[in-house]
């Protein structure tokens, strides 16, 4: 068997060009995270830097009207940046600049993995270029500005779907022509190995924490974990440190889009069939011999035809369960915690938020709900505005 | 019987590559029927894919044009049946690995013995992945032709050791694409791979004119074409063929004997 597989899911399928690269990454990688120097640094600028520890917060108010299990949320969206996408980035921006790289590059779908990469390239000096569908810097222009503020290029991807599978592409096609001084950072637990181990390793801190918090608080770990899945970063971060504790259920939140059972979705493990595609077996959402679909949500975060190896493998094992949450429920769970907890939302974060309202009546007041709030929703305003057919301009 | 050895025997081997489909599925039988006119040794048929991740612009865009009229995986067998029906040249393709998988490796494999297909290159199945579907294609009698890159280095011969049908060393760092100028020491990776494998090694990525070719041809068994050709196609869409066949003819002629 072959390097980095979870059950069948995972391994290297990518170009010649990129092996080399890819076995002196992952050679780097084991180096470094174990040593002191590098974890010190990095858990430096995750505290003094990213704010962490991220709160762990009681949702008293949703836990009350919701009446059932007690609420918790994870807040990612309190860091640096405003998502879980910093905890990554951090950890192999350090890690491109100890292998003597001078520029990384990144994909980028809703842009908070875009910007949290140009963040970190500031913040160490290294040249920074940012790959975005067309479709997505129209969705989320403001974050395009905020990556060129930040010192960053951002390449507006025009060829196939023009989102985040097109950007992964490009950035792919960008390092086979760079490769040696340029990283891929990518942004997911997805991509040929080493990929999915080191996106997931960098984001386990989010339930490393969380475990830690919950007992402190509780005295119990909790009877559920929610997380949103795109590509699956902050859901396999969320998870991680739980898998063992197999009382603990693991739920991971698709997007539906405008529901299962029409064209308009991303919802690779409800939908998908098993393929290799961006390096990696695992589930995707593909048509008639085996072209990659185009997908659909509102959310641009989730918009990905397929989701990391290790989510496939806990789908398939039982150990996580992936439900899907269509648009219309996000939304209204967007409006939800704004409303109720004075917390906007990412529109990917309220995918799992969605599914806690949904939960949450039907159990004990003893049972407790950890939600991975992912990201904070300014960015996403203007297109639940859209969406509510509000006019922000009048 | 792999046809493969052939097309080495006939000076360095010219090989042109065109995508399936594009412009649509009758022309493209026409223009491998014409490129071997004007003598190509060897032709790549790619499998049109959605998200062709190693192809720079020409060819992504090749892709698009086959797509937009649903140039299926079983539309490219019926093109390989009617050329087969005119010609022995040998023939492989080159596809991304989810079409393949998708339609099952054994029914694939099946069909390319049956069709007269002779190997496969896949741009993302590297040494470490190749079982995927070695077993299947040797009995097949389909060879899977590896690829060597610039950043190979240690690795050039543990692939090369492996190898069947020819060798395909790629020019240059980067996707396809015509490039002005080829600066990676391909004679260091050719004598690296000769030490330890007698199979034909030819050059792509990159090469587009007759220059460039007799170049090549000096240092290599065979020389690769692709983004040229499909950009030829681009240019004149149903009315490719003189145009094909007079710039194959001219690279054919600028390799050397």
């Amino acid at each position: 068997m072959t390097n980095g597989r979870y059950g069948e899911y995972g391994g290297q399928y990518i170009s010649e060009t990129l092996m080399n690269e890819l076995i002196y990454l992952e050679e780097q990688f084991n180096y470094y995270m174990n040593d002191p120097e590098f974890l010190d640094e990095l858990n430096t600028l995750l505290k003094e830097y990213a704010g962490r520890p991220s709160l762990l917060y009681y949702a008293k108010r949703m836990t009350q009207d919701l009446g059932g299990a007690k609420i918790y949320l994870k807040r990612e969206d309190l860091n640096h940046t405003g998502a879980h996408k910093i905890n990554n980035v951090l950890g192999q921006v350090l890690l491109a600049k100890k292998m003597g790289k001078t520029r990384v590059i990144a994909e980028t779908g809703a842009g908070q993995h875009g910007v949290a990469t140009a963040t970190a390239a500031a913040l160490l000096d290294m040249e920074c270029e940012v790959f975005m569908g067309e479709v997505d810097t129209q969705r989320q222009a403001l974050n395009v500005y905020r990556m060129e503020l930040l010192g960053a290029k951002v390449h507006s991807v025009k060829s196939g779907t023009k989102t985040l599978k097109d950007a992964v592409n490009d950035s792919f096609r960008d390092w086979i022509a760079n490769v040696g001084t340029t990283n891929y950072v990518i942004g997911s637990t997805m991509g040929p190995h080493p990929f999915p181990q080191i996106v997931r390793d960098f984001q386990a801190v989010i339930s490393a924490e969380a475990r830690e918090q919950i007992l402190e608080k509780e005295g119990k770990l909790p009877t559920a974990v929610i997380a949103c899945v795109g590509g699956g970063s902050n859901a396999m971060g969320a998870f991680y440190n739980f898998i063992d504790d197999e009382e603990v259920q693991l739920i991971g939140c698709e997007a539906g889009g405008k529901g299962v059972d029409t064209p308009y979705n991303a919802a690779a493990l409800t939908n998908g069939k098993i393929g290799i595609f961006h390096g990696m077996k695992s589930i995707f959402n593909q048509g008639d011999y085996g072209q990659i679909a185009p997908v659909y949500s509102i959310s641009a975060g989730l918009d990905y035809p397929g989701v990391g190896p290790e989510h496939a493998y806990l789908r398939d094992c039982g150990r996580a369960q992936y439900v899907p949450i269509n648009d219309e429920e996000a939304v209204e769970a967007f409006e939800y915690l704004s409303r109720m907890e004075g917390i906007i939302p990412a529109i990917e974060s309220s995918h799992a938020v969605a599914h806690a309202m949904k939960i949450a009546p039907g159990m004990d007041e003893d049972d407790i709900i950890i939600v991975c709030l992912s990201g904070r929703g300014d960015k996403d305003v203007k297109s639940i505005a859209d969406y509510r057919g509000v006019d922000l301009n009048e | 019987m792999s046809r493969i050895p052939e097309a080495f025997k006939n000076g360095t081997a010219f090989i042109g590559f065109l995508t399936a489909g594009d412009p649509t599925v009758e022309k493209t039988v026409e223009y491998i029927l014409a490129m071997e006119e004007a003598g190509c040794d060897l032709i790549e048929i790619g499998i049109p894919f959605s998200d062709p991740m190693a192809e720079g612009v020409v060819i992504q865009d090749a892709n698009v044009r086959a797509l937009k009229h649903n140039t299926t995986t079983d539309d490219v067998f019926e093109i390989v049946k009617k050329v087969r029906q005119k010609t022995d040249i040998p023939l492989v393709f080159l596809t991304y690995i989810n079409p393949v998988f998708f339609y099952g490796y054994e029914e694939f494999f099946k069909k390319c013995n049956e069709y007269g297909i002779d190997g496969i290159i896949s741009p993302d199945l590297p040494f470490e992945e190749k079982d995927e579907i070695s077993d299947i294609a040797l009995k097949n009698d389909v060879d899977v032709i590896s690829l060597i890159a610039p950043t190979s280095k240690q690795r050039i011969q543990k692939i090369a050791r492996d190898a069947t049908g020819f060798i395909y060393v790629v020019s240059s760092l980067g996707v396809t694409g015509m490039r002005s100028e080829i600066k990676t020491d391909l004679n260091a990776i050719i004598s690296d791979i000769r030490d330890v494998c007698d199979l034909p090694v030819a050059v792509g990525f990159g090469i587009n004119t007759p220059k460039q070719a007799n170049e090549i041809s000096k240092i290599a068994d065979g020389v690769i074409v692709g983004s040229a050709i499909v950009k030829i196609i681009e240019e004149h869409g149903e009315d490719a063929t003189d145009a094909l066949k007079e710039y194959v003819s001219q690279m054919k002629n600028a390799c050397a004997e």
